[in-house]
């Protein structure tokens, strides 16, 4: 029994979601309770989809337990054929379907579909979402990727994108960047998947030279399969950052056995950051917490590309453990691997970053420790999937990065005169260009604002002629949410004003609010 | 009052039943709300990464502050008795109590995978509280999606609280409000009361050592129209209770509070004193959205079981057409007065049937859909303006003064419709 509060990683069947909803014509069929529907929400409002993600759920109840919930799997799926006619269905269980022991897979069979159909396995006492999406990628590719077959030579060879899904940060514009570095080098793609994929085109994958894996939580296994059936290698390094881009266009060179003659596009990345502009990033303190792919990419980054100083390494993907404590090693620090977001809290308070980059989790631990912070790595939130172009991977993803990481920092000059005149009473904690984001709105500009700890008449001290505010109406005006209180005081002191009231009360606190209305 | 007041109509309402994929969250996500509401209260789930999992993404919004909820999740060991369940718990709840020395009150809230493997929290509570007792008082509840439907976990929580509520032995009645309203409705509400001579106490009350008592001569009031078992266990406690509307509206609160009022022999004019200004004010802003709202089309998907309550005040306070209202479940009895005043116009659901509910949607082409959030996106992308309907969980809408409020909920839609040009 473990005790969390915030986590990093679903349950294993979002995973299976995430694959499913990535991809067009794959309906899903999860054995699950009502409630576990929830899961729509992450798609359709955090990525903001405008379709439902293909997933059918069984919804059983209590009362079913004791008589056929098998039956009504097997009604669920039949229904889910029929009104979405998909060309390929995967089955599944969630935790607590698992309990139930339903066997959605020879459930599925017995209703002979006339299109396949791929159980998977989802171990929800033991796994978790990134190993959800890999093993249903797999199950998928080896269910559907057929036989090895003849490859013709290519002058431009062919390769798969693999990895991408739903949800995942900024796979859709990795895809689309990775894509035109590809063809610039003289490769054409087959195929990327699970997202943007159908079922049909997974049967095409064994037609490619090779494959691309591009993030290797997801594709690993799918990619040592394809390697294994189709006699396909497939690329290691994650082009994330100019000199893993750079590692990666040699990787895909010689597999592709390709020339270097082609001229490429380049990154702002090294002139931004040898300018002399940036010389106030040398040596920065910054925390580094993720999956173990992007952690890794924003390590050497950090290093090497930007000069920062890595203070702290961790990352929440127990399978890339080893590869990240052999990193942290290198550099002569001890890896945190956890997937305990208090333990995270406890080690970015200790190290005393001056900049975290990590999840939406760490966005809001740098917030209440007064941290900037940038994300780098799922979970993210609704922000994080922005509506402009902002790849990760290549050089503009190494663009985004840099511009990404360097804008939550004060700037050079202004850090030095802050550190300079320190009692200033304008420079408090939230001057400078950050005040907008991350002070509490308002605060800074409003020092009238009401104190908790002044007595209330000292709190609303009015100027000359100004209406005073009834301590049951200060009262009643903190109940207000703070992010409008200010317009609500303001509105009330004015419809008071105009009408030449002397005390505010709670009535005409709520006779301004429904003279405004909004 | 004005014309909006009609006499009921005579007719019962038809209910059709529908049974088939849902698309609701289940009763942990109350957590979200109550774990604010009763301010030194911890909700423990004892469940799975899945519950965990829902929490986050239904509280996203919350996650600032440190939550006083969690998940003590099952593993792979609880399951296969290689660890004994009872111990562990044991263990989480000692290390929790140690490390929140504030929290009085700890819920223990069994799920889907719990109940599944019949793991008795009712006694493990007891134990606990033995073991825990007078530092923290241990309860249990469901708030297992086999069992509850999203607000029915308010109702399963308030219910587990009842039979320990002290003994109210005076031979005066008394008022008890029921249900977690925002504290500024609360706050309003026993002013209101006060003013016609009652003095109102409230379940939850926000604090664990202050829970009204209750007791044979309380008479109780539902602020919420999904708490059946709960007012079922107060009935078994002796207390009875008030019929009404629910305080939606101008004219749902004034039939709530006179139902009160009746109940207290409290003169007419008193209570018209007491709140003609608050209807005044409730009517003053609900003109404005009437304007916009006449005569527009309104579907509800089944989700809150606000959603009857909600259909009629949007018909008769400000004119719009309720053409389909579903609900998860549908107490015919805590309903009754609602149903009355409801046009037989509307067509009525108890239950849940995604698909087909969706296809009856597209094809009455509704000016509005109240909906909850994994359909929002896909029906706005399909040309169908909506609303979330969890917002109206999470807003304060009761009472007069946030009558507009409650309104403008369901104008905003619209005029951001009606401003964009892209």
């Amino acid at each position: 029994m473990q005790l969390t509060l915030w986590t990093y990683e679903g349950p294993s069947h979002i995973g299976a979601m995430r694959v499913a909803t990535g991809m067009n014509g794959l309906h899903f069929v999860l054995h699950a309770p009502q409630g576990d529907t929830y899961a729509d929400l992450l798609f359709t409002m955090i990525e903001r989809r405008n379709k439902r993600p293909p997933v059918t759920y069984t919804t059983f109840q209590a009362r079913d337990l004791g008589t056929d919930t098998a039956e009504i799997f097997k009604t669920a799926a039949r229904d889910a054929y029929e009104r979405h006619q998909p060309r390929a269905m995967i089955v599944g269980s969630s935790c607590t379907a698992e309990l139930l022991q339903d066997d959605p897979g020879g459930l599925a069979r017995a209703l002979a579909l006339p299109v396949p159909v791929i159980p998977v396995e989802l171990s929800a006492y033991s796994k978790k979402e990134n190993w959800g999406a890999s093993e249903t990628f797999y199950r998928l590719v080896r269910g559907l990727s057929g036989a090895k077959r003849e490859r013709p030579q290519r002058a431009r060879p062919l390769v798969n994108l693999l990895g991408p899904t739903a949800l995942g940060f900024r796979h859709r514009d990795d895809v689309i960047e990775i894509t035109k570095l590809l063809n610039a080098l003289g490769v054409d793609v087959n195929v990327a998947a699970p997202m943007g994929a159908t079922p049909d085109d997974l049967t095409r994958l064994g037609d490619a030279d090779f494959n691309v894996v591009l993030y290797p939580e997801i594709a690993l296994p799918a990619a040592q399969y394809l390697e294994k059936a189709h006699g396909q290698p497939y690329t290691k390094t994650v082009p994330i950052g100019v000199g893993a881009t750079h590692e990666f266009i040699a990787e895909v060179r010689k597999l592709g056995n390709l020339s270097d003659g082609q001229a490429l596009p380049e990154s702002n990345l090294p002139w931004w950051s040898r300018s002399v502009d940036s010389t106030y990033l040398t040596g920065k303190r910054v925390f580094i917490f993720g999956d173990g792919t992007h952690v890794l990419a924003a390590e050497r980054i950090a290093r090497e590309e930007i000069g920062f100083e890595v203070v702290g390494l961790g990352t929440f993907s127990r399978e890339f453990a080893r590869d990240v404590r052999a990193r942290a090693a290198a550099h002569n620090r001890e890896a945190l691997i956890t997937d305990d977001y208090l333990e995270v809290e406890a080690a970015i308070s200790a190290a005393h970053p001056e900049l975290v980059l990590g999840t939406q989790m760490e966005r809001h631990i740098a917030k209440r420790l007064r941290l900037p912070c940038a994300v780098i790595s799922a979970p993210a939130h609704v922000q994080d999937f922005p509506a402009r172009y902002a790849p990760q991977m290549g050089f503009e993803g190494a663009n985004v990065i840099f511009d990404s990481w360097v804008h939550p920092l004060m700037m050079g000059l202004e850090e030095h005169l802050l550190g300079m005149f320190r009692e200033d009473a304008e420079f408090h904690e939230h001057a400078s260009h950050l005040g907008a984001s991350s002070a509490p709105p308002s605060a800074a500009l409003q020092p009238a604002a009401p104190q908790p700890d002044l007595p209330a008449a000292a709190a609303v001290a009015p100027a000359s002629g100004d209406p005073v505010w009834s301590e049951e109406a200060q009262k009643e005006l903190k109940k207000i949410p703070f992010f409008v209180r200010g317009k609500a005081r303001g509105n009330t002191e004015k419809y008071a004003r105009e009408r030449g009231l002397t005390m505010i009360s709670v009535g005409t606190l709520y006779d301004a609010k429904a003279h405004f209305g909004r | 009052m004005n014309e909006t007041l009609r006499s009921p109509a005579p007719d019962a309402p038809v209910v059709h039943h529908e049974r088939g994929q849902r698309s609701v969250f289940c009763g942990l996500a109350g957590i979200v709300w109550l774990h604010r509401k009763i301010q030194d209260a911890f909700f423990l789930v004892v469940g799975s990464r899945t519950c965990a999992h829902l929490l986050q993404s239904a509280a996203g919004v919350m996650i600032f502050a440190e939550p006083r909820f969690a998940t003590a999740i099952l593993e792979e060991r609880d399951l296969a008795g290689l660890a004994d369940v009872n111990d562990e718990l044991d263990n989480v709840v000692a290390r929790l109590l140690e490390r929140r020395p504030d929290i009085k009150m700890l819920f223990l809230v069994g799920s889907c995978p719990s109940e599944v493997i019949k793991i008795d929290l009712v006694r493990a509570a007891q134990r606990l509280n033995r073991i825990h007792s007078p530092r923290a008082k241990v309860v249990s509840y469901s708030g297992s999606g086999i069992e509850k439907t999203f607000t029915e976990g308010e109702d399963a929580c308030l219910a587990a609280l009842v039979p320990d509520l002290p003994l109210d032995a005076a031979s005066a009645p008394s008022l008890l409000v029921v249900g977690a309203l925002a504290d500024v409705v609360e706050d309003q509400f026993a002013t209101t009361f006060r003013e016609i001579g009652v003095e109102a106490r409230f379940l939850p009350a926000r604090r664990a050592d202050s829970m009204p008592a209750v007791g044979p001569n309380t008479k109780f009031i539902l602020a919420q129209p999904f708490l059946a078992e709960t007012a079922r266990a107060l009935e078994l406690r002796g207390a009875k209770r008030i019929p009404a509307v629910f305080p939606l509206g101008s004219e749902g609160t004034s039939l709530w509070l006179k139902a009160v009022a009746d109940a207290f022999n409290v003169q007419a004019a008193t209570l018209d004193a007491a709140t003609a200004p608050g209807r005044a004010r409730a009517e003053m802003s609900l003109a404005r959205h009437r304007e916009q709202l006449a005569g527009k089309k309104i579907f509800f998907f089944p989700d809150s079981q606000l959603e009857v309550p909600l259909a009629r005040f949007l018909a008769r306070e400000l004119g719009m057409k309720p053409v389909d209202v579903s609900t998860p479940y549908l107490h015919q009895q805590l309903l009754a007065e609602e149903l009355a005043l409801l046009s037989s116009e509307t067509r009525l659901n108890e239950g849940s049937a995604v698909d087909d509910q969706l296809d009856r949607c597209r094809e009455a082409r509704p000016d509005l859909t109240v909906c909850g959030l994994g359909l929002a996106n896909p029906l706005e992308a399909e040309g169908l303006p909506t609303k979330w309907a969890i917002e109206l969980l999470f807003t304060p809408i009761q009472g007069y003064d946030q009558a507009g409020d409650l309104a403008e909920l369901f104008t905003r839609p619209l005029t951001r419709r009606s401003r964009l040009e892209v």
